[in-house]
């Protein structure tokens, strides 16, 4: 089990540097999921740490152990790839004992460690097929199988699940907990699926274009987002950030309507500011059908015509406008509502957030 | 008649009709083949017969005694040119798919500074008519005193060969997704073992198409040979057929039995490879 630590790790294809110098220190154990959309690095990031890629600049440390110009058999690493790659002219049984063979180990230690790794996944039935012959969730579980026989120091995660149908990803999805649960090793997990690096990570790594735009538990990456960037992408639905000016105590918006400033914003804004405004469908409910947790403080409540609705069983997405816009809304203990319906609704503004226009960062402390 | 009926009748008129067309096509496939074994067995004036005369009337394997009798009872150095023609064949074959696997997995898996360019000039070879190659050919393997040795034909076998099982070769190992080989890097494989445990394993089908197709070549192959070649030291069973050639006549029975034991070798060769030649290996490798 080992520590991982990225000390300035860049990337360049030519002159297109890919990956800007990111920091990154993982604890020994530690679940870490990279999150981000297509493109910001993530995945390339991951390459380089199983030295699939080279790196362009800066160091990569596993357990301590320098490991930049070392070949990928040499980091004691595993990886479960997005396309599984199994091997397809081998049996289950041989594509889980593969590491071991190439490692020079004994029939007996190979079938042992082989049982152990197939009791763990479930796979006994399944050892003498080829890849060909299973499922999407049964060769997921055998691309889980081979990274677990290794005993590696270190589990690389490559959107493992994307190719999966979406029952069958939350269900694995509760396996891959499981089973670090049981392992115990120090996991990389990148993913573009922020529900997936919500549930399984103990700390998420967000990347946009190359950078590290925070790092930190799912709960403070969802309750207090550094950037507008990191606010948007966590959370489904996403946070509605609307673009605002402030002006003598409060925020207007662009097509004039306005919200009081939220009081722990007071004193780092002035009028004049352009800052956007973000607040989560959870904090802007219809009025008594809200997360009445009794802690609200500021609460604005307006009256806002309703234009689509989406119910899902236990709660109904309601799309309210305001400033000409569509903001998206919770309604906890839903009651039927049609569109044009009007409805009093309810910002919670002590759990509004504020960004600067100009740069994106949280104006929160 | 009952609309079902009808729909039943056609299908099974349908499925008539296919199988005499297949029959039909086979034929014409099948009877140059079967002609030129008929041929070997019965007499000149048989052949010759105008109309052809479709049933042998006289069967004998007096051609084929003849063909090993040796010199001066009708015979021709056939072991000779048989052995040249396996030595020229099989290490012209054996280079041109190393080459050819070599090449093929550059192309399939690096990117480098002039990679189509350099692709397309093979292709490109293809488009030259060996042919016109013979006679600047001749006169450089004059100038090497390489004229009428195995190794030259060998030569001109392999820079026949390459660019075509390159082309192959390169296609089926794109097929092969690149995770395998980083999956089996990960799983401890150097690069050489990745290739050798990994790739190779399920790009051999293709592999052994151009080896098939290499070897045809080489085996088939007259027009260059009967320039290059003199004397038994290289003259392979193509050439060899022209030993039948006198100034007046033209023995065609004993042509025709050499055409047979010429093509039994290579029957038997592309019989044995074709059960690697299933495809759809790769599937279920990736993706769900």
């Amino acid at each position: 089990m080992a520590t991982v630590s990225l000390k300035n790790l860049t990337k360049r294809y030519g002159n297109m540097e890919i990956v800007h110098g990111i920091d990154l220190e993982i604890a020994d154990r530690e679940f870490i999921a990279l999150v981000g959309p297509s493109g910001c690095g993530k995945s390339t990031t991951l390459r380089m740490i199983a030295g699939l890629e080279d790196i362009s600049g800066g160091e990569i440390d596993i357990g301590g152990r320098k490991v930049n110009d070392l070949p990928p058999r040499s980091r004691n690493i595993s990886m479960v790839f997005q396309s599984y790659a199994l091997y397809p002219h081998m049996t289950v049984r041989e594509n889980l004992g593969f590491s071991l063979k190439i490692a020079g180990a004994t029939k007996d230690e190979m079938d042992r460690r082989v049982a152990e790794a197939s009791a763990i996944l479930g796979l006994d039935e399944l050892l003498e097929r080829r890849p060909s012959q299973l499922s999407g969730g049964q060769r997921q579980r055998v691309a889980m199988g081979r990274a677990i026989v290794r005993d590696p120091d270190v589990f690389l995660f490559d959107e493992p699940l994307s190719n999966l149908d979406a029952k069958l990803r939350t269900q694995m999805r509760t396996e891959i907990k499981k089973l670090h649960a049981k392992v115990k090793s120090t996991v990389i997990y990148v993913t573009h699926d922020q529900v997936e690096a919500m549930t399984l990570a103990d700390r998420i790594v967000i990347m946009r274009s190359g950078y590290i735009e925070q790092v930190g538990t799912p709960d403070e990456v969802f309750s207090r987002p550094a950037t507008r960037f990191v606010a948007g992408f966590i959370g489904s639905p996403p946070m509605n950030l609307h673009e605002a000016t402030v002006s003598d105590g409060r925020l207007v918006f662009s097509a004039g309507d306005s919200l009081p400033l939220p009081g722990q914003f007071k004193s780092r804004t002035s009028t004049g500011d352009k800052v956007v405004f973000g607040i989560r469908p959870d904090d802007f409910y219809p009025t008594g059908h809200g997360l009445s947790s009794g802690g609200e403080t500021e609460v604005h409540r307006v009256e806002l015509p309703v234009s689509i609705t989406e119910p899902l069983g236990n709660e109904t997405l309601v799309f309210a406008e305001f400033n000409g816009t569509d903001w998206v809304s919770r309604m906890l203990n839903p009651k039927p509502l049609k569109a044009g319906d009007r409805i009093g609704m309810s910002f919670d503004l002590s759990r509004a957030h504020l960004f600067s226009a100009e740069t994106g960062k949280s104006l929160r402390n | 008649m009952d609309e079902n009926a009808s729909a039943r009748l056609t299908r099974r008129a349908l499925t008539v009709a296919h199988s005499v067309g297949l029959f039909l096509a086979m034929l014409v496939i099948c009877l140059p083949g079967i002609w030129i074994v008929l041929s070997s067995l019965r007499p000149t004036v048989e052949i010759m017969a105008k109309p052809p005369v479709w049933i042998p009337q006289e069967v004998s394997l007096d051609a084929y005694i003849a063909m090993f009798s040796g010199i001066g009872k009708g015979g021709i150095p056939v072991l000779d040119y048989f052995r040249n023609s396996l030595i020229i064949s099989v290490t012209s074959t054996v280079i041109a798919v190393a080459i050819g696997m070599a090449g093929g997995y550059a192309f399939a898996r690096y990117r480098f500074r002039g990679k189509s360019g350099m692709f397309l000039g093979l292709m490109l070879t293809r488009t030259v008519p060996g042919i016109a190659l013979s006679l600047p050919l001749f006169f450089l393997y004059v100038r090497l005193g390489i004229i009428d040795t195995h190794i030259g034909m060998i030569l001109a076998y392999v820079a026949l060969n390459v660019p075509f099982t390159i082309w192959l070769i390169d296609g089926f190992f794109r097929q092969v997704p690149k995770d395998l080989a980083e999956a089996a890097q990960i799983d401890g494989c150097t690069r050489w073992q990745a290739f050798w445990q990994v790739e190779f394993p399920l790009a051999r089908p293709g592999i052994a198409s151009a080896a098939i197709f290499a070897f045809l070549t080489c085996w088939n192959e007259f027009a260059l040979a009967s320039q290059l070649t003199r004397s038994v030291n290289s003259k392979t069973l193509p050439v060899g057929l022209l030993d039948y050639t006198a100034e007046f006549t033209i023995d065609w029975r004993g042509m025709c039995a050499l055409a047979v034991v010429m093509i039994i070798p290579a029957l038997t060769l592309t019989y044995i490879v074709q059960k690697h030649l299933v495809g759809g290996l790769t599937s279920g490798a990736v993706k769900g």
